[in-house]
């Protein structure tokens, strides 16, 4: 399973209990209100356990945890970032 | 026997005792029959099984009048005129005959008029002072009552019947007309003892409870079964039924609002909850008052210690969870006041243990489990021998206590410049508590900054709470959504609110809005008259005082709320008899924990049970496999987020409401009524009939 679909099928399982057909790559968790504040902590929780990398406070933003499409982003940056720094 | 054995099912082992303990009591509430089209006959079984469902709220004595065309019953839990106040009333030629719950605390200052017009009494009660009001001066006699009331006149002359309920809904009433019949009664259970009554679950009423934690009035949760709203009044008369409002909650534009100075508002506030309190304290028993360390319980028992009674006795709730509990401050107003204080402490366990009983009482699902805690602080005050107390409850609404007021106004305030990051920083002192996790900063002012387009829309105030809220619908069954179908919940929000409402400041609107909606059907039901009288016990709420309240709504909003400093009056009205620790304190709102109380080990298994997928799917409101993966997830997440407990008691007490009314109700099993007091007027052949 890639990246992407890692992320995918947790939102879908803790947020949307399942019922992921709606959800885009693009839609907001905000504004659709699939995520609340204390979802975001579950949310940065399992994209550190996932993928081993840690986020920082300045990184919490809605520009990179606010829809799939930006958390794949994000998530790409920081494994690039791991793996330039090990090179 | 069978209603025990039905109910049980849900009860673990230790609280058997303390509900068997409640049965010895017979239950204050009205019930009644009336046939709209003409005489038919009522059924003297039939009302007393109605009386027979309501044994909880008057355990001192019951009546029943009856005749071809009515048929009243009543349940007394005596508190004035012990001895001869029992009920139906009538007047002086026993053309009117009245039921009663409630009190109206200025019936001595009536009682005088009357007597001047030559009424004669034959009561010291003041049930019998409304019903002598009503034959003077018809409806517009609810104009001149200072109380908590619901009540059924019957005009035996005219065959009209007259129903009334209290300006804010302190007290409850319902009705239903089925087959040109009107059934009523102060609580729905005594509405269903009638065989012919459908017991459904209303579609609609379940997406308003998902959007508004309640129903929209006069809907409830049942189908067909209706409050009377509020400051409502109803008649029946030659074939037809009228609704009447007779009160709304009080909006007035800028110029009809005050310009007194801030310390001449807090001196006449003090002086009008001092009579509020004064008048709410008459009584021919002990009235003791609920503290729980707030700013509002902590004022009210002030007034009464410093102003009648030294001696008062106090009642407070404290919790296992720090987060919830208000032990310091309680303790703190303990001592400073010197009062007998009784602690009741509301352990998880107990919390779930007792969630059906409480539903059974409330009778509507719930978004929350505050109303357990007071469900058994009211057993509590009872078995200390107290059947009457003060709250205080209204104060936030009345003074602008709530976050919601606060939020509303730093995202009016945001919504001027949104992208302005010191505004931003305002949403952190709204929320302490949750913003303390300096990594959620950014990501919660977003939260906030939802909506921020929709400045003019009436419901701007609540679009936050009822949209998060919501989500919860996410788990209705596909069956469920198909019946609710299209409905809006926030356009019919939008066209009930009255004409003046676009005229009036944003502060105003939004505590229409919150007391029109949650007050009312919520926080005076469900956490007010309905967990109080589980146990025979009356509330009284000084803060709902209509005086205070029409004072407090021409109070400029900019002194209610002092830049985003909560109940800023009050706290300046209380300072000379309050702790500073007290009026400086910021507001803590009560709330009990869900799933520590609902998912632990003496509660787990029925919470299981209830949400199992064969019991989800036989109620048909929830999507089973929806409901199993949050349950997965409540019992694997340490702290499971606000959502998702709201979600998981809501569905929970969706299920036991749906157990216990619709599929379980007790049709046949309501408590043996004995009454006290029969006026029979029924003809020989219709009593026959019936």
């Amino acid at each position: 399973m890639d990246n992407s679909s890692k992320v995918r099928e947790f939102v879908v399982e803790n947020f949307l209990f399942g019922d992921g057909e709606k959800l885009r790559d693009d839609t907001s968790f905000m504004e659709e209100g699939i995520i609340d504040s204390t979802g975001i902590l579950e949310l940065v929780f399992f994209l550190e356990e996932t993928f081993g990398f840690s986020v920082e406070d300045d990184e919490l933003v809605p520009e990179n945890m606010d829809s799939l499409q930006n958390i794949a982003r994000f998530v790409g940056r920081k494994m690039n970032a791991g793996s330039t720094a090990e090179a | 026997m069978q209603v025990l054995q039905r109910r049980r099912r849900f009860r673990t082992e230790f609280e058997d005792a303390a509900f068997l303990k409640h049965l010895i009591f017979i239950m204050c509430g009205i019930v009644g029959i009336c046939h709209i089209d003409g005489p038919d006959g009522v059924s003297l079984d039939g009302i007393k099984s109605m009386i027979g469902a309501l044994c909880h709220r008057g355990p001192d004595e019951t009546g029943v009048y009856l005749d071809d065309h009515v048929g009243l019953g009543h349940a007394r839990l005596s508190i004035i005129d012990l001895s001869s106040g029992g009920q139906p009333i009538h007047n002086e030629d026993k053309s009117l005959w009245i039921v009663y719950n409630g009190e109206v605390f200025n019936y001595p200052e009536l009682k005088k008029d009357l007597l001047q017009k030559g009424h004669r009494f034959y009561t010291t009660s003041d049930t019998e002072v409304v019903l002598h009001l009503y034959e003077e001066h018809g409806p517009d006699c609810l104009a001149m009552l200072n109380g908590q009331f619901a009540m059924a006149i019957w005009d035996a002359k005219k065959k009209e019947l007259f129903l009334a309920r209290d300006r804010v809904g302190i007290r409850p009433l319902y009705y239903t007309i089925l087959n040109n019949t009107i059934i009523f009664g102060s609580e729905i259970k005594s509405i269903f003892m009638n065989e012919n009554v459908a017991r459904r679950i209303d579609p609609v009423a379940m997406d308003q409870i998902f959007t508004f934690w309640t129903t929209l009035t006069p809907r409830t949760v049942f189908k067909d079964i209706y409050e009377l709203p509020p400051g409502h009044y109803m008649k029946s008369y030659r074939g037809k039924v009228t609704l009447k409002k007779y009160w709304d909650i009080p909006l007035y534009e800028h110029a009809e609002q005050s310009d007194m100075a801030p310390q001449e508002i807090c001196r006449q506030v003090r002086e009008l909850l001092q009579d509020a309190v004064r008048i709410r304290l008459r009584a021919d028993v002990p009235v003791g008052c609920y503290l729980s360390g707030g700013l509002d319980s902590s004022g009210t028992t002030a007034l009464v210690v410093k102003n009648f009674n030294s001696d008062v006795r106090t009642f407070g709730i404290r919790f296992d969870s720090g987060g919830f509990d208000e032990g310091e401050h309680q303790n703190l107003m303990v001592s400073y006041l010197n009062v007998n204080h009784t602690e009741m402490r509301a352990t998880n366990e107990k919390i779930g243990a007792f969630l059906p009983d409480c539903l059974w009482h409330c009778e509507k699902p719930l978004l929350r489990t505050g109303p357990v805690p007071l469900f058994l602080l009211s057993d509590v005050v009872r078995n200390s021998g107290y059947k009457v107390v003060l709250t205080g409850e209204g104060a936030d609404e009345v003074f602008g206590g709530y976050n919601i007021f606060r939020e509303a106004k730093v995202r009016r305030f945001l919504a001027k410049y949104p992208n302005s990051q010191m505004r931003a920083e305002l949403t952190g002192r709204l929320y302490p508590y949750i913003f303390n996790n300096p990594r959620l900063k950014r990501t919660l002012q977003s939260f906030f900054a939802r909506g921020l387009d929709q400045i003019d829309d009436p419901i701007f105030s609540h679009f936050i709470r009822w949209e998060n809220t919501s989500r919860i619908k996410a788990f209705f069954s596909q069956e469920l959504n198909e019946a609710i179908g299209q409905y809006d919940g926030y356009d019919q929000v939008r066209q009930s609110l009255p004409d003046n409402f676009g005229r009036t400041d944003d502060f105003s609107r939004a505590q229409y809005l919150e007391m029109a909606i949650f007050m009312s059907n919520y926080l005076l039901s469900s956490q007010g008259d309905r967990v109080a009288m589980a146990h025979s016990v009356e509330i009284r709420l000084p803060f709902l005082d209509p005086r205070v309240m029409d004072f407090m709504a021409r109070v400029p909003a900019k002194w209610k709320i002092l830049g985003i400093n909560e109940k800023h009056i009050l706290k300046k009205s209380f300072e000379p008899i309050l702790p500073k620790e007290i009026t400086g304190r910021p507001k803590n709102p009560y709330r009990a924990p869900i799933k520590q109380s609902l998912l632990n080990d003496q509660t787990l298994e029925y919470t299981k049970e209830a949400l199992s997928e064969e019991s989800v799917k036989k109620a048909g409101l929830f999507d089973a496999g929806k409901v199993t993966k949050l349950l997965r997830k409540a019992q694997m997440v340490e702290n499971l987020s606000e959502i998702d407990n709201m979600t998981l008691v809501g569905i929970l007490s969706s299920q036991l409401i749906h157990r216990q009314f619709v599929r379980d109700f007790p049709l046949r099993n309501a408590d043996p009524v004995v009454p006290a007091l029969v006026v029979d007027r029924r003809s020989e052949a219709l009593r026959a009939v019936s």
